[in-house]
């Protein structure tokens, strides 16, 4: 339809064509193309510069480091067995390893398509069991390590998996119960949904962390980690509902209607029918979301979990290296932003999948 | 239940509904028998649509009986599950399922509702869409299928649940016109195996040569209820005649 509207391209091609074309079009484009051109001349080299040409890489010491006029790559490459495994103890480092590689083939298994059978969640079952067993230790003769010491990224992805996976059930749940027709249940969801996005996530680590356990009779503990994975859960949870719901009021009432006239009851119309269809409409804001839940599962180090977020900041806390706090945060920064631009790609690849009911 | 007297297959007895404070449906009182084939006409807005979608408690009515089979429909869902499983739908807007293929669009209901295996549901399902004349669409994805293939594949969809009685709610009236006929022509074949129909429908040509009786609708109420014949050469109501003048005018 657009493609009509669009001039027709010169019949002419090769480089200078393409310039012509693209860049220098008109004198606007001209003038836009020149600056963006100044702009590269005037930021790239430095950055270059900084990243490769002056930084110092390897076992290069602190004090040799601080004459570069480049990154210091040589702090994390001191650090990064802190920065990606937090306290975990060093010489166990290898279980959150294997465990983390298991939980990343698991989702990467998960993204495709044959395998979305009802026995990939067995195979969920056993993986995170592996994952917990090899984390907790105490058994098989693996020493015991307590959750205060897990941290980095298995940690970040511990929370982000559980998280969204828990997340996204209730979030369908809600939205169901946002659009009922029962006006308890109708009350229920819209008081929780309106109640946890009306708070910061913070807020809700706070009161997780140190409002419930005062509301607990004494002798009941209830483990930290656990808590702050069921305050993101619920946080994510109410986003997610409001994301599904936009799904589910885009289907059309003449697909419920003729679920209906089948003789199909409510359940099975939303399993079969309606959900299928909410859900690939919304693809972009739930992986908007699960975006959003790997980012906020920072926050946890606010309640003293050593996820990435923090056990970097522990290894800046050295006081030799601590002039280098950017290079650590460039390195986390690099590692969040390779795994959203791997969601963010995936969810484009299974929207284009699909949709294969809706192409002509 | 006795076999001489043969209870009809749909009883409305004095339906009245209401949408807010505006009366739709005005004691309606009919009866359809089985095996007989009805056409309801009348002008757009006089309640058609609102009085079949009663049929299989798509719509709500508030006072009056409706049976079904020798099933009241009351305000027990697990009834109204039970009516809709032997009342087939068709609907103007086909209402195919999009994320499904035609194939899968006729097993759902059989497998998830009837219980049946999926391969029996599958053979029958085969069966059905070589009835409507498209077994060789049916992978494909009802997008890619023109208007009358798809309402094809719906009639199909509602017979695999191999249902006691047919609503047909203007099948015809969003297909182009040179798909019309296609899909008429297995109307017209459904009625000849004897199926209990109720069709809304301005097909007049029809409603001449399948319908046993016409019914006539305008404002919420029945109007008339007479065989074709008499229906288009001699209408009692004055209402009727202007409503045929005006569709009938070449």
């Amino acid at each position: 339809m657009t493609d009509a509207a669009l001039p027709i391209a010169p019949p002419r091609t090769g480089p200078t064509a393409w310039l012509r074309t693209n860049l220098f079009g008109s004198w606007r484009n001209t003038l836009i193309s020149l600056g963006s051109f100044a702009l590269l001349v005037w930021a790239v080299p430095p950055l270059l510069d900084w990243f490769l040409f002056e930084s110092r890489w390897g076992d290069t010491p602190p004090a040799e480091c601080r004459k570069a006029a480049g990154a210091c790559w040589a702090f994390v490459h001191e650090k990064h067995r802190l920065i990606l495994f937090g306290r975990y103890p060093f010489a166990e480092q290898w279980r959150p390893l294997v465990g983390m590689a298991i939980l990343l083939g698991l989702i990467g298994a998960s993204c495709y398509r044959p395998f979305w059978r009802r026995w990939l969640l067995a195979v969920w079952a056993v993986g995170i069991a592996v994952m917990a067993v090899l984390m907790w230790g105490g058994v098989f003769g693996l020493r015991f390590v307590e959750t205060t010491l897990w941290g980095g990224l298995p940690l970040t992805f511990l929370l982000t998996t559980v998280g969204v996976g828990a997340a996204f059930p209730l979030g369908v749940v809600l939205a169901l119960g946002r659009r009922s027709k029962l006006p308890i249940i109708r009350a229920v969801s819209i008081g929780y949904i309106e109640l946890v996005r009306g708070v910061p996530l913070v807020s809700l680590l706070f009161m997780a962390s140190f409002m419930f356990p005062l509301f607990m009779p004494s002798g009941v503990q209830i483990n930290a980690l656990i808590r702050a994975q069921v305050a993101i859960i619920l946080f994510a949870g109410a986003y997610l509902a409001e994301v599904v719901r936009g799904g589910l009021q885009a289907v059309p009432r003449g697909q419920i209607e003729a679920a209906a006239a089948l003789g199909m009851g409510y359940w099975l119309t939303m399993r079969k029918i309606v959900l299928p269809q909410a859900i690939r409409l919304v693809i972009p804001g739930i992986v908007n979301s699960f975006i959003s839940t790997f980012k906020d599962t920072s926050l946890v180090a606010i309640v003293s979990l050593s996820d990435l977020m923090l056990s970097t900041r522990q290894a800046i806390a050295d006081p030799l290296w601590r002039p280098f706090f950017v290079e650590g945060y460039v390195f986390i920064g690099a590692i969040y932003l390779v795994f959203c631009f791997l969601m963010s790609r995936y969810s484009q690849h299974l929207e284009v999948q699909l949709n294969t009911g809706r192409r002509r | 239940m006795s076999t001489t007297a043969v209870p009809p297959m749909i009883q409305m007895t004095a339906v009245n509904k209401w949408f807010g404070v505006f009366h739709v449906l005005k004691n309606i009182s009919i009866e359809v028998a089985k095996g007989e084939r009805i056409v309801v006409c009348g002008p757009s807005g006089s309640g058609k649509s609102t009085m079949i979608r009663c049929i299989n408690a798509l719509e709500e009515h508030q006072s009056g009986r409706i049976v079904v089979n020798g099933t009241e429909l009351a305000r027990d869902l697990k009834k109204i599950d039970l009516v809709r499983r032997e009342v087939g739908m068709v609907f103007q807007q086909f209402n195919l399922f999009p994320h499904l293929t035609v194939l899968e669009n006729l097993c759902l209901a059989p497998v998830w509702v009837r219980k049946q295996p999926r391969a029996e549901a599958e053979a029958n399902a085969m069966r059905y869409l070589e009835r409507v004349r498209i077994p060789e669409q049916a992978r494909k994805y009802p997008n890619q299928l023109s208007g009358g293939q798809q309402q094809r594949v719906a009639i199909a969809r509602a017979l695999c649940m191999n249902p006691s009685v047919m609503l047909f709610d203007e099948p015809t009236s969003a297909l182009d016109p040179e798909m019309i006929k296609e899909v008429l022509d297995v109307m017209v074949e459904l009625a000849e195996e004897g199926m209990t129909m109720v069709c809304v429908t301005h097909e007049m040509g029809f409603a001449r040569s399948v319908a046993n009786r016409v019914v006539f609708m305008d404002g919420g109420e029945i109007i008339e209820v007479q065989p074709p014949e008499a229906f288009f050469h001699a209408p009692k109501s004055e209402r009727t005649k202007l409503f045929l003048s005006q569709i009938l005018h070449h």
